[in-house]
Order: structure tokens, then C-alpha cells, then sequence
């Protein structure tokens, strides 16, 4: 079923009694060309683009939970490709490109957003690395801007400029970040990947692979045992527990993050702005809500909530650099488990056991990622070598020393 | 002035004090005792607000914290506080509300032409359209959406309010102050226990305050009263009124919100409101059920309320919301509803009930009709007209609903803890695992009834005392009648003709939750993020169980197999300012300030953020306009005579033990064991990872004693290391640290007069000649007549140079000695800039080269490292990307055309190559103006730096539209040979 504008109106003038289920809710079958275990944001993209780009559409997608149960569903939704390094920004400004023609593509309206994104800067070496940053960005193909002192209050007329403990001296603006609607790019890629002919099976946990002599040929699930030519796990937050299924140890670590959100308010927050020196980033949803959070608990944990002390420093962070929320409350707070790994950068690769790949490692930044993640994972698995975007994120890359390292912190996941 | 037309007798109101207040600008009355909601009750307003999408007319729905539609804006300017529910905020003299969501006045909201276009406006529409042309969402739908979403605006001005943090222990919390949670309170505060009791209200009691029920011979409000007088005058008993306990995180801490000042006109400069971080031994939850409503056709209309709201505002308030009401009950307790309000001799119309069998009680002057259904409803702005599923009509301005209880079990899934049904009372109660050391008693396990509420209450709170170890003394349970709560469910009424409710604020309809059921969203999850179903300010508390039921029904199976509900902290909104309490503005963060601070600030310094610290910028004199001259002024004056610079900031690791030099040797790169006792060195640190980590010079003051210097920003880190290697990795080793940063105050004395300078001020026995103190000596001296002091002969700077450190509080008195003594030198202070220019000028890596990427080799100190030892990261040094032929190399520029200002961030490409990232080959990580050169310099990584002395490169910056040409030069611009700091 097509989505418009007249199909809406029709609709309505029939009492909505036409529309159809965005997708359909399949047994399992016994084989599958490609198995895809979860189905957050990056399983179903890979999904929708094997099946839209390359023509491989007797794939199943599974779910151990409900279709965009983690961390596609957990996000404060930015998206951006302001990143420093090689390895890195030319896949994410590839996937900033196909967010901007993402929703014509899947006829589904996910809303992107791109009403610019700001990291604030306060300190002259902050400035610098800033605008190295900026410059990175703009070889590679993306804008970015260096804002001055006015131009931030000119955006951001709210942000304590006079009375900070870390004086805002500008900021490094990238216009054509934002924000999306992250349900709705589960469910617009899931319907996609539906419509081409992938079972999307939701409640079906991989519990164990089928690995012989090396050679991954299946799963086993909570609904029975399903063979593959080739598995694909994209688990995010589960990464490490999935891939120890397989005997295998990830370069990742475990972490829960937090994100809140506060009551429906008029608009008051143009666009995303992040505050570094308090770990604090915030942008208002359509719908009102201040959407905000801060840094990792610090802890490793696969439990997904997160402690006080954390929710109190976001919320400080937040009052020292736009003292005007004080009197907006914080209506929910939640907790995703973040695979955190080494360097914090991803990793899109095969793996040392024949067909099966692996895809994770996002850390707190895989939802910008989805578009491009599904691209180049599809390509991966349907060609078996690495798009080239998405070259540099292999799992070998710390055996030989070629580490992503965007915040130059070291193998300290918690750190990234 | 309105007349309080629907005040009654009787209530909890003080009317010896009447209030004034405003609402939308209009002047009215109520009672100390009042909610906003109760005055509005009691003045007879209805319509209170708009929905959310379809801008519908909204009146009170509930007495409580659940309240989706009373919405308001309280207070004024700054102050204005948005999204307050009126069924909550206590009435003070004064007080201005407002309405919100509406444009135009609230009776005549332009935007309710929303309403008429509901049929394109189902759950979930925006997703299907909006897309075409791409461009027109961020220019157009998007600020349409964006506009009309949301309640109520911020002022956008600072919070002028005050919030106050703390924190409380106590061997058993008790959340809740009604039936269950007094017993509970009383019975473990007898047994000597530190209890606390905390209430979201501001009166104690719970639905006893709203019910006429009695205990123990008396009003249920009056025992009430005096258990909680009694419970005041005991020690080991802290009360909190308006104290939401607001979330259950692990390890029985609890997040509690005292409103502290939101009653009064003014808090008179103390804190509006206290977030408190309760640690708990045990916890008891009494919190208590919510009522539930039922959807039927426009069953939002103002006036539609909730029946054990209309009972509270008529027996707690004495505020009738009509004067001729209809009560629609699926249970027995709904009945109440029409039985106090007819013993209040307000006039009940009617009682529909959709069981059979015969009225559950006897209501005078009312119709009962057993078997039906309330179907819906007549009146724009408010009520007029109910019309039943038997299709009789009848006039009313006020419809009591109720569909049921739903025991308050917010805080037991706060541990993502799941709930169960229970299907007796037709609702989801508590379902282990609890948070630990919680337990929950009376309605809020599903208890409905009053003598189980105090009887549960006070076994729970035994019990969990016996565990604690405490002698419960098993006293008799207060008594009280045990009224019936039989309920029917019913969710939604079939035969209703119009749209029918289930969240009233997000505006989502029975429709809405059958559209996502007929389109495949069929998850709870699904549910309500497709239609937004309980994700407004009140958490879905009255909406939840009825989108659920509904969506069990459409899909044929129950409702517990359809799913649960969980909730997430907080219990209710906690606004931003208090969570943030008093950290914001300059007290966001504390500060460190350096010893001579003070002195520095009397000289009129320019203070900059390093990290915590504040540390002189530089230090303007007279006719100095520009911050560059004040600068070129200190580096010249040091470079020629003599400069002095507070470097406390920087980390200072004191090292002890017989294993101190083993343990050095294996965190630097370079060797420490062969190190004199009396001498200095430079040393570098890798990471694990064989990154480099930090730099710095140890000092070596005795056999086992050595003193560490970190950079600044690294001081913390660099200590965690070396403590998490003295601990985990080697704990054979013979070791001590100490950081003692804050321990010395150490100042740079560096300058050709730098060594004459410092003889007027280390006591003369001390001989700091050049042969007697050479270039990287280091010892422990006296000053200014027997002050204790350490002297070490390093140089940042490239100058004749010391480092001269003094216990902390000496720091003050030495700055004043020294630039006394320099006097007749003409020394400068000078301050962090100048720093940055003299060591850019020697090509000493700092923060923005040592950045966490870059190895020993890059940073052109690969020779540095031993190949008689292992250290810390030299294995992972060795891996092959690190060790490239083409790796980046730091390296000094300089502009072709002199007069061109470098800046850092830029990129270098080589000359006709394009600018793009596939030729890109380093950036510019520091730059300053030489004093010394006459111009601009910078320090960078370029591929392959070290072999490429001499040559031209282009250093691009697409960000702010500059290109111009360096040369690569050696990183040491002034005085290569390093023959002054010799001197
Ligand atoms: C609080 C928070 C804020 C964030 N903010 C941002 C942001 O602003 N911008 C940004 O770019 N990124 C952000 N992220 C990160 C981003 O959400 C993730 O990196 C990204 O969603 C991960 O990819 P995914 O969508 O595929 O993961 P998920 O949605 O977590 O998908 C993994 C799926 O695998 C399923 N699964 C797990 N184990 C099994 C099994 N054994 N069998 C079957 N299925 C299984 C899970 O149920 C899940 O559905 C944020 C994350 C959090 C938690």
C-alpha cells in the first residue's frame, strides 16, 4: 500500500476502515538465504536494502522481542556526520545523504529533521579541535560551520552567556543535523523490507548458532532451529552476549545510557544543541518534549535502567547552560544498554567463522548510523567485501594497531 | 467576583481564611485547604483547557495527581510555571493560573477546526504523508506540527527559583499517608524504628480525607489527623508532606520531592523545593489505587469526571462540581459517589450501572438503571446531556464515572519489575520481583477495602521490622467497616455512536486503538508509541489499562496475555531546576583556585578556565589595549631578563618506596633507574594501548623518594593509572603515591635573571650556582629565612629557568617575595598565554599534541624510548598502523608570507593537491606569535613530517574559507642548541 496525502483523505472519508497491516506477522521457515538476527534499526535496514539493492529477499529478520524493542526505540534521535576521522565521517555523511532522501525512498514519513545540531565550545583548544573538526568534515563532502559567540546567541538567545561557570565562546554548527523520528524508521524500513518479502519474526530469540566445521549454517531460536547460507547478527546492546553464543569475544564492553525527556512544551529549542564541558545534549521533539541526556553511568550493566546520581548530573548540565528549564519537568526516564567498544567506533565485518557477520560496536551513536549500517552491511553480506565507506570498521583493526579513535580516550569503552 | 455557587458545607477547608486568585485574568475565591482545582470546582468553572491535538474543550477529570486535563500555567513572568496540574496545586493568596494550548481565548480556540478534521488526524496519520515536496517538512508541516504540539510555553528567563539537595536514612520509608500507610508508620514507629512517612499531599490521610468512612468510632479525616499529631512528637519519625517519593533505584535508594515553597506566595529567598535521596533499610508502598474511567462517546467533555473526584471535592472540599449529577459505576464503590453527594444534598439524577441485579444502594431522588450504560454525551464547553446505550437522554452538568481501581504500583517497576493481573479486581497489582526491600500493602496491592488497607499496612511494616531485627509489639488493628469493591469490567462502551476517550490528553480514541490493531502495531509497545497512548504528563495512570483492554479485546485474548503496562521513574514530573539543585551558573561547578590567585586578581589578571582551575591569562598593564601586547610583553621580559608563572596546576605525584625507580622505569617509556638522587628528568607515559598518555618531569629527592609532575588537565588521570598499576598490576612492588597537587604551591622562575633573582630569596646556604645547581638538578632547599622549599632546575619556557615550590599556604607570601626580589630585574608575571607561546616556540608538545591519538614516534620522541626495558604500552606500540613509513610527525610551520596568522584546526595538503579528505595529510595543533620571530608560528602532524624540512604545503581551512601556504620547519624555533636553558 502506497502512503499520500489523498490516500489519508480518502481513507478518512471511509472511516479508515481500508488501511492494511504494515507488515505481516510470518511463521518461520526451515531455511532462509539470509538470516538477520535483530530487528532494531540496523536489522531491518539491512533487510530492506539486501532485499531493495540487492536483490536478495528470502531473508528473515529475528526478534527476540518486539520489532524495535531496543535501542532503535531508546534513542534521543540525532542525527549527524560531524566526525573527525577518515575512517569514519565519509560513512557518516553517506549516511546522512540517505537519510535525506530516506523517506521518499520507503514512503514512510520518519521525519527527519534537519534543523542543525551545535556542540558549544568554551576554551580556545576546544575552538581548535572544533575547527579541525569542522574542516574534516567539510573535505568530506558535509557542512559545518564555526559559529561565533553572536551567532550562538543569536540562535540560542537562552543559554546562559553571562553567569556560566564555562563561558560559551561559540560553537561548531552542522546545519544539516537533527533529528528523526526513530519508531518510525523501524517500522518504515520493517514495512519496507515486509512489502520485498522479508519474514520480519518478532518474539524469537537466537538462542545458539549452527556452526560446523567452521561454517556458521543456521540458528537455533526460542521457535526452533532455522538454517541460513549466511547469518548476520546486528544486535547492538546485545552484542557481546549474542556473539559469545558463537565462542566469539568482542573488543566491546556493556554500558547502560540514559535519555529523558521532559512535558509537552511550545517550541523553545530550535534545534540540537550539545553542551560537552556538562555532559549535556538536548533538542525538543515535534510533539514538545525536551529530549535530553548525558553520559554513560559508567558502570558495566546489562540492566536497562540507569542509577540517580546520573539523572542529577544530566539535569545540572542542563540547568548550567540554559537555566531557563528549571521550571520544565522531567517526565520519563529510561536506560538502553550500550555496546561500547575500544575505540568507539563500530565494526561491520565478517567474522573468523565462515558465514556468519557481524555488525555492532555503536556505542551512545548507532542511530545516525541505521541508513548507512543497512547499506553497507547488506553490501557486505550480499558481496562479501566492505562497501567502501565502511571499510575501515574490522574487527582485526586493533590487532593491527588502525584504531577509530574519534576522542583519542583508549580502550576505555565507558570513556567514549 | 464569582460567588463560590458550588460550595457546601462542612470539608476540610480553613474558611476562616479566604484567598484570592486569578484564573485566565479573571478575579475568584477560595479557602486555605483548596487546590486550584477544588476553587475552580467551587467557583463553578468548567472548561479548564485543549486537548492536545484536537484542541477539545477539557474540564477536571480527577482529584489527584493523575489529572490529564487541568493543565495550567501558575504563576507569573519567570515564574510561570507550565503543565501544573490544577488537581494538585495548593491554593495561595494570589495565585494566577492560567490555561493553555489554545489560541485565541480559551472558549473560542481557533485551533479546535482540528476536531472537524479528526477523521485525516488518526492515530499514526503523520507517518503516511508530509513527505512530498522533500523540502517543505523542515519549512512548513514541521512548524505547523511543532507550533500546535506541546502545552504550555517556558518563559524562556532564567529559573529565578532556588533548589535545595539532601539526603535521609531511615530504617523503614513509608510511601504514602493514607489507611495503610498511617498503620504501617505507627505500628513501626512504636517499635522504635527511624521511620519516614511521605506524602505527595499536603494534608495526611489519603481517600480518608474524601470518604466518610470511620476508624475506630471516628472520622476516617480525623484519625487521620491525630495518628499523624502522633506521629509528629516522636523522634525517631520524620513526616513529609508534599514530599513525592518519585522513583525506586537500586540498592533501596529512593528519590523523593519536597515542595517546600510551591504553597506559598513567596519562599522569601529560601528554596522553593528540596530533592532528597532517601536510603532506605526497607521500604513499604501505600501509594494507594487510581480510579479508572471508562471510554464512551465523547466522554471528554468538561464535566465528565472521575466519581471518587467528585466525592473528594464534595467531602474533602466541600466544592459539588454540579448540581445535578449522574453517577456511571461498573462497581459498588462508584455508588459512594451518588450516596455522599445525596447525603450532602447535592441532587443525583441518575446511577447507571451496567450490572444486573438490583441497586447496590438506596439514593434518594435519583433514577437507577441497572443493565445500562452511559453511551454519550451532549454540551460544547461542558455537559448538558447524557444519553445511555437504552437510548434515554438526561440533563445533567456533571457525570461521575468509574470503571475501577488500579492500585498505584508505579515505583515497583521502576526495576523494570513486571505486574500482574489480578482479575478479582479487574486490574494489574504488584508481581515479585519487587525492588529489594520493598513491599507493598493496601490498595496498592490490590487491598481495596479500608480494614484491609490498615490491616496489610501494619502487618507489612511488622514484618518488615522483625526482619530488620526490631520487637514488634503486635498491637490491635484499628477497626473500620469493610465496604464491597465488586467490579464488572467494562472498557469502553460498545454502543457508543461518537468518538470515545481512552487518553484524554494525547487525544487517543477507542478508534485509535482499533486502527493500530486493523494496521499490525499490536504490542503494547507497539500501541502506544503508534497512538501515543500514555505517553503525556500523567504516564497513561487513568489510560493504560483501558487502551490495553481494548487492544486484548480486538485481538480475542485477555489482557494479560495482550501484555502489561510498566512505568518509569519519575512517579510523576520532577522539573529539571530541582533535580539540578544549586548547580548552575559559576556554582555549577566548584573552582580551584591557584595560591596566588588573590595576588594575581589584585594585579588585574585575566583569568582563564583550565579545567576546574582558574589560572592567570596574562596580565594587562597600562596602555596595554590588546591582549597581544600584554603578552609579547611577558614573553620578551622573560626571554630577556626574567618572568615568574604560577604552575600549581599542574600534577604533582609524590613517589615513595625501596621499588619507586622499578616502578617508574615500568610506566615511562624512558629509563628512571640509573637516575641520580639530585637530578631531574623528562618522562613520557603510554597508555596500555601505546598511545602516549602524558609527559612530565620526575624528580629524584632521595634514595626511595621521587616527586612526579603531570600536566595539567592529565593530573587526575595520570594518578588513576599509576595507582590502578601499583594496585592490580603490580602489588609486589615496594611503592607508595600521593597526589599532592594541592599540597605545593609551584611557581616558574625562568629568564636570563631567573638564577639571580632566586638567590635573593633561597637562604644563602644554598648553592644554586650553575656548577652547583646545574641544568636538570633538583633539590630540597629553604627560602626567606628557613621556609621549607623544593627548587628544581627544569624549563618550559627554553630560558634559564627553575621551578621553586612552597607548602600551599606559603604560595602567597612567595609570589609577593618573589616579584619584590625580581624588581630590580623588571620581572613580569606572566600568565598562561605566555606559557603557550614560549613552549610553542621550543616545540614542547602539550595538550592539543599530546591528544590521545598520537604515539611517542608521532610526537618525534620515538628515540626516547628504552630497548633495555618493557613498559606500559610499548608492546602495543609496536603494532604496524602505528609504525607507518608515512605516519604523521609533529613538526614546526611557518607562513610563507609572514604576515599571515596561523590558526590550529587547520589542515595541510600538499601543493596542488586537492582539498578534499583522501589528501589530507595532518592539521595545525598549536599556534602562537612569536615575540621573539616577529611572526606567526604553529606546531602540526603531517605524514611523514620529520623528512620534509623545508617544504611548501598548503594549510586549508574550508570551514572559514582560508588556503594559504607554510613551510615545514623544525619544531624548535628559538634557541635550537638549548643553550640558554644551560646558562
Ligand atoms: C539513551 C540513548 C540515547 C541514544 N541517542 C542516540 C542519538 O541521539 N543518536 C544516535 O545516533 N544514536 C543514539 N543512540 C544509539 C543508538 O540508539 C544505537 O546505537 C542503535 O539504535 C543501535 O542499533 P539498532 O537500532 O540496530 O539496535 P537495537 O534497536 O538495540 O536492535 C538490536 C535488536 O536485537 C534484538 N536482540 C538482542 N538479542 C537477540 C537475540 N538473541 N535474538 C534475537 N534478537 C535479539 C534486540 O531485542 C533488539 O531489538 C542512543 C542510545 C541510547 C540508549
Amino acid at each position: 500500500m502506497r502512503y499520500s496525502l489523498l490516500k489519508i483523505l480518502a481513507e478518512g472519508l471511509k472511516g479508515n476502515t481500508g488501511w492494511t497491516p504494515v507488515w505481516r506477522n510470518p511463521e518461520p521457515r526451515e531455511a532462509y538465504d539470509v538470516v538477520i538476527v535483530g530487528a532494531g534499526g540496523h536489522g531491518l535496514a539491512t533487510a530492506y536494502y539486501l532485499a531493495k539493492e540487492f536483490g536478495i529477499t528470502n531473508v528473515a529478520v529475528l526478534e527476540k522481542g518486539w520489532l524495535g524493542s531496543g535501542n532503535i526505540g531508546r534513542n534521543t534521535t540525532i542525527i549527524r556526520s560531524n566526525y573527525l576521522l577518515p575512517g569514519n565521517e565519509p560513512f557518516y555523511e553517506f549516511s546522512m545523504k540517505l537519510w535525506e532522501g530516506l523517506e521518499q525512498d520507503f514512503n514512510y514519513n520518519a521525519m527527519v529533521s534537519q534543523r542543525g545540531i551545535i556542540n558549544l565550545y568554551h576554551n580556545d583548544g576546544q575552538q581548535a579541535a572544533y575547527l579541525r573538526r569542522a574542516n574534516a568534515m567539510r573535505m568530506a563532502g558535509a557542512d559545518a560551520v564555526m559559529l561565533s559567540q553572536d551567532e550562538v546567541r543569536r540562535l540560542c538567545p537562552f543559554l546562559d552567556f553571562d553567569n556560566a561557570r564555562f563561558p560559551i565562546k561559540g560553537g561548531l554548527m552542522q546545519p544539516r543535523g537533527g533529528t528523526v523520528r526513530h519508531d518510525a524508521v523501524a517500522w518504515g524500513y520493517a514495512r519496507g523490507a515486509d512489502e520485498r518479502g522479508v519474514d520480519i519474526i518478532q518474539n524469537c530469540e537466537v538462542t545458539g548458532f549452527q556452526i560446523e566445521d567452521g561454517v556458521c549454517r543456521g540458528v537455533e531460536t526460542s521457535r526452533g532451529k532455522i538454517s541460513a547460507k549466511k547469518v548476520a547478527v546486528c544486535v547492538a546492546g546485545s552484542s557481546s552476549r549474542v556473539m559469545s553464543l558463537a565462542g566469539m569475544r568482542l573488543p566491546i564492553e556493556s554500558h547502560v545510557l540514559q535519555a529523558f525527556v521532559s512535558e509537552g512544551l511550545k517550541p523553545t529549542i530550535p534545534g540540537v544543541v550539545t553542551f560537552g564541558a556538562g555532559h549535556f545534549y538536548v533538542s525538543q521533539s515535534d510533539k514538545g518534549g525536551l529530549v535530553f541526556g548525558g553520559d554513560l553511568d559508567g558502570y558495566n550493566s546489562y540492566a536497562q535502567r540507569g542509577g540517580l546520581p546520573v539523572v542529577e548530573d544530566v539535569c545540572e548540565g542542563g540547568m548550567a547552560v540554559m537555566p531557563m528549564i528549571g521550571r520544565a519537568r522531567l517526565l520519563r526516564g529510561w536506560g538502553g544498554i550500550m555496546d561500547m567498544s575500544m575505540d568507539g567506533s563500530p565494526f561491520i565485518d565478517r567474522t573468523s567463522i565462515d558465514g556468519l557477520y557481524f555488525n555492532g560496536g555503536w556505542c551512545y551513536g548507532g542511530f545516525k548510523a541505521t541508513p548507512a549500517s543497512g547499506f553497507t552491511y547488506a553490501h557486505l553480506i550480499a558481496r562479501d567485501e566492505p562497501h567502501p565507506v565502511a571499510a575501515a570498521y574490522r574487527l582485526d583493526r586493533f590487532q593491527r594497531g588502525a584504531m577509530i579513535d574519534e576522542k583519542g580516550m583508549g580502550a576505555q569503552p565507558n570513556l567514549h | 467576583m464569582s460567588t463560590q455557587d458550588n460550595r457546601l458545607s462542612g470539608g476540610l477547608i480553613d474558611r476562616e481564611r479566604p484567598l484570592r486568585f486569578r484564573f485566565n485574568g479573571e478575579e475568584l475565591q477560595g479557602f486555605q485547604g483548596d487546590t486550584v482545582a477544588s476553587a475552580l470546582v467551587a467557583n463553578g468553572v468548567k472548561l479548564v483547557g485543549r486537548s492536545f491535538k484536537y484542541h477539545r474543550p477539557r474540564g477536571i477529570l480527577t482529584a489527584g495527581s493523575e489529572e490529564p486535563n487541568a493543565l495550567l500555567t501558575i504563576g507569573e513572568g519567570a515564574y510561570a510555571e507550565p503543565n501544573t496540574r490544577a488537581t494538585v496545586a495548593e491554593l495561595y493568596d494570589g495565585l494566577s493560573a492560567k490555561s493553555q494550548n489554545h489560541r485565541g481565548p480559551l472558549g473560542f480556540d481557533v485551533m479546535a477546526v482540528n476536531d472537524f478534521l479528526s477523521p485525516f488526524l488518526s492515530a499514526g496519520f503523520y507517518y503516511k504523508t508530509f513527505m512530498w515536496p522533500r523540502a517543505f517538512w523542515e519549512k512548513l508541516y514541521e512548524p505547523i506540527i511543532r507550533k500546535s504540539a506541546g502545552l504550555g510555553a517556558l518563559s524562556g528567563e532564567p529559573d529565578p527559583s532556588s533548589y535545595d539537595k539532601g539526603f535521609l536514612h531511615c530504617d523503614l520509608l513509608v510511601i504514602g499517608a493514607g489507611p495503610a500507610g498511617l498503620a504501617a508508620a505507627r505500628s513501626a514507629a512504636r517499635a522504635g524504628a527511624k521511620v519516614i512517612l511521605a506524602d505527595e499531599d499536603f494534608r495526611f490521610g489519603g481517600r480518608l480525607n474524601a470518604e466518610t468512612y470511620e476508624i475506630d468510632g471516628r472520622p476516617g479525616a480525623v484519625w487521620a489527623e491525630d495518628t499523624a499529631k502522633a506521629l509528629a512528637e516522636m523522634e525517631n519519625v520524620r513526616l513529609m508532606p508534599r514530599t513525592t517519593v518519585y522513583g525506586a533505584y537500586d540498592h533501596g535508594v529512593y528519590g523523593a520531592l519536597e515542595r517546600t515553597g510551591d504553597h506559598l506566595p513567596d519562599t522569601d529567598g529560601k528554596p522553593r523545593q528540596v530533592l532528597w535521596r532517601i536510603y532506605t533499610k526497607r521500604a513499604l508502598l501505600c501509594a494507594g489505587a487510581t480510579e479508572r474511567p471508562i471510554a464512551f462517546g465523547d466522554n471528554d467533555r468538561p464535566g465528565v469526571m472521575l466519581a471518587s473526584a467528585v466525592r473528594s471535592y464534595a467531602n474533602r472540599f466541600a466544592a459539588t462540581p454540579g448540581k445535578r449529577i449522574a453517577v456511571f459505576t461498573n462497581n459498588d464503590d462508584g455508588w459512594r459517589t451518588a450516596s455522599d453527594l445525596a447525603a450532602r444534598g447535592v441532587e443525583v439524577a441518575a446511577v447507571i450501572d451496567p450490572r444486573d441485579g438490583s441497586p447496590r444502594a438506596e439514593i434518594p431522588g435519583a433514577s437507577v438503571f441497572m443493565g445500562d450504560a452511559v453511551a454519550g454525551t451532549k454540551g460544547r464547553k461542558a455537559i448538558r446531556e447524557i444519553t445511555l446505550a437504552s437510548g434515554r437522554s438526561l440533563a445533567v452538568d456533571c457525570l461521575a464515572v468509574s470503571g475501577g481501581w488500579n492500585p498505584n504500583l508505579q515505583l515497583t517497576c521502576h526495576q523494570r519489575g513486571k505486574p500482574a493481573w489480578n482479575a478479582e479486581i479487574a486490574a494489574f497489582v504488584p508481581a515479585d520481583p519487587l525492588p529489594v526491600g520493598m513491599s507493598v500493602a493496601g490498595a496498592a496491592r490490590g487491598a481495596l477495602s479500608l480494614q484491609a488497607a490498615l490491616t496489610e499496612g501494619q502487618a507489612k511494616a511488622e514484618a518488615a521490622l522483625s526482619d530488620l531485627g526490631f520487637k514488634v509489639s503486635g498491637e490491635p488493628v484499628p477497626a473500620s467497616s469493610d465496604e464491597s469493591f465488586a467490579v464488572t469490567p467494562l472498557w469502553h462502551v460498545k454502543e457508543s455512536k461518537r468518538r470515545a476517550w481512552v487518553d484524554l490528553q494525547n487525544d487517543v480514541t477507542v478508534k485509535d486503538v482499533k486502527l493500530a490493531h486493523q494496521e499490525g502495531f499490536l504490542s503494547v509497545e507497539h500501541l502506544k508509541r503508534y497512538t501515543t497512548l500514555g505517553m503525556a504528563t500523567d504516564q497513561g495512570k487513568t489510560a493504560n489499562v483501558l487502551g490495553l483492554a481494548i487492544m486484548a479485546e480486538q485481538r480475542g485474548i485477555s489482557i494479560p496475555e495482550a501484555g502489561t503496562t510498566i512505568f518509569r521513574p519519575p512517579y510523576t514530573p520532577v522539573p529539571i531546576g530541582a533535580l539540578a539543585g544549586r548547580a548552575r551558573g559559576k556554582d555549577f561547578r566548584p573552582y580551584r583556585l591557584t595560591p596566588s590567585h588573590d595576588w594575581a586578581e589584585e594585579q588585574g589578571a585575566v583569568f582563564v578556565e583550565a579545567g576546574a582551575w582558574m589560572r592567570a591569562q596574562y596580565f594587562p598593564r597600562e596602555g596595554e589595549t590588546h591582549w597581544r601586547q600584554s603578552v609579547d610583553r611577558e614573553v620578551s621580559t622573560t626571554r630577556n631578563s626574567v618572568g615568574v608563572c604560577d604552575v600549581t596546576t599542574l600534577g604533582k605525584v609524590d613517589i615513595q618506596g625501596r621499588d619507586a625507580a622499578e616502578f617508574l622505569n615500568r610506566v615511562y617509556i624512558n629509563g628512571f633507574a640509573k637516575l641520580a638522587v639530585g637530578k631531574t628528568r623528562y618522562g613520557m607515559m603510554l597508555r596500555e594501548d601505546g598511545i602516549a598518555m602524558d609527559d612530565g618531569t620526575t624528580a629524584r629527592l632521595g634514595e626511595t623518594h621521587y616527586v612526579m609532575t603531570t600536566t595539567t588537565a592529565n593530573a587526575g588521570p595520570v594518578f588513576r593509572h599509576l595507582e590502578f598499576c601499583r594496585q592490580c598490576l603490580w602489588p609486589d612492588l615496594d611503592v607508595h603515591l600521593i597526589s599532592t597537587t594541592d599540597g605545593w604551591a609551584q611557581f616558574a622562575v625562568a629568564g636570563p635573571n631567573a638564577r639571580k633573582l632566586l638567590q635573593k630569596v633561597v637562604d644563602a646556604e644554598f648553592d644554586i650556582s650553575n656548577e652547583g645547581f646545574p641544568f636538570m638538578a633538583c633539590g630540597e632547599i629553604t627560602v626567606c629565612g628557613g621556609t621549607p622549599a623544593r627548587l628544581f632546575r627544569i624549563s618550559f619556557s627554553g630560558e634559564l629557568a627553575y621551578e621553586i615550590a612552597v607548602p600551599a599556604r606559603y604560595g602567597d607570601a612567595l609570589i609577593r617575595v618573589l616579584m619584590q626580589a625580581g624588581e630590580e630585574f623588571g620581572v613580569t608575571p606572566y600568565g598562561t598565554e605566555a606559557l603557550g607561546v614560549m613552549r610553542i616556540e621550543k616545540g614542547h608538545a602539550a595538550g592539543a599534541e599530546l591528544c590521545g591519538t598520537t604515539t611517542a614516534q608521532d610526537l618525534g620522541m620515538g628515540r626516547m624510548v628504552s630497548k633495555k626495558k618493557d613498559c606500559i604500552g610499548n608492546t602495543l606500540s609496536e603494532r604496524p598502523e602505528l609504525n607507518r613509513e608515512d605516519g604523521l610527525r609533529l613538526v614546526g610551520f611557518r607562513p610563507v608570507d609572514k604576515s599571515h596568522a596561523l590558526k590550529a584546526g587547520w589542515h595541510f595538503v600538499s601543493k596542488g593537491s586537492p582539498t578534499d579528505m583522501a589528501h589530507d595529510e595532518g592539521w595545525m595543533t598549536s599556534v602562537a606569535f612569536s615575540p621573539s620571530l616577529g611572526h606567526s608560528i604553529g606546531l602540526g602532524f603531517i605524514k611523514s613530517g620529520d623528512t620534509r624540512m623545508g617544504e611548501i604545503v598548503r594549510a586549508v581551512s574550508p570551514a572559514t574559507d582560508s588556503d594559504i601556504e607554510v613551510e615545514i620547519v623544525p619544531s624548535h624555533f628559538v634557541d635550537p642548541e638549548g643553550e640558554r636553558l644551560r646558562g
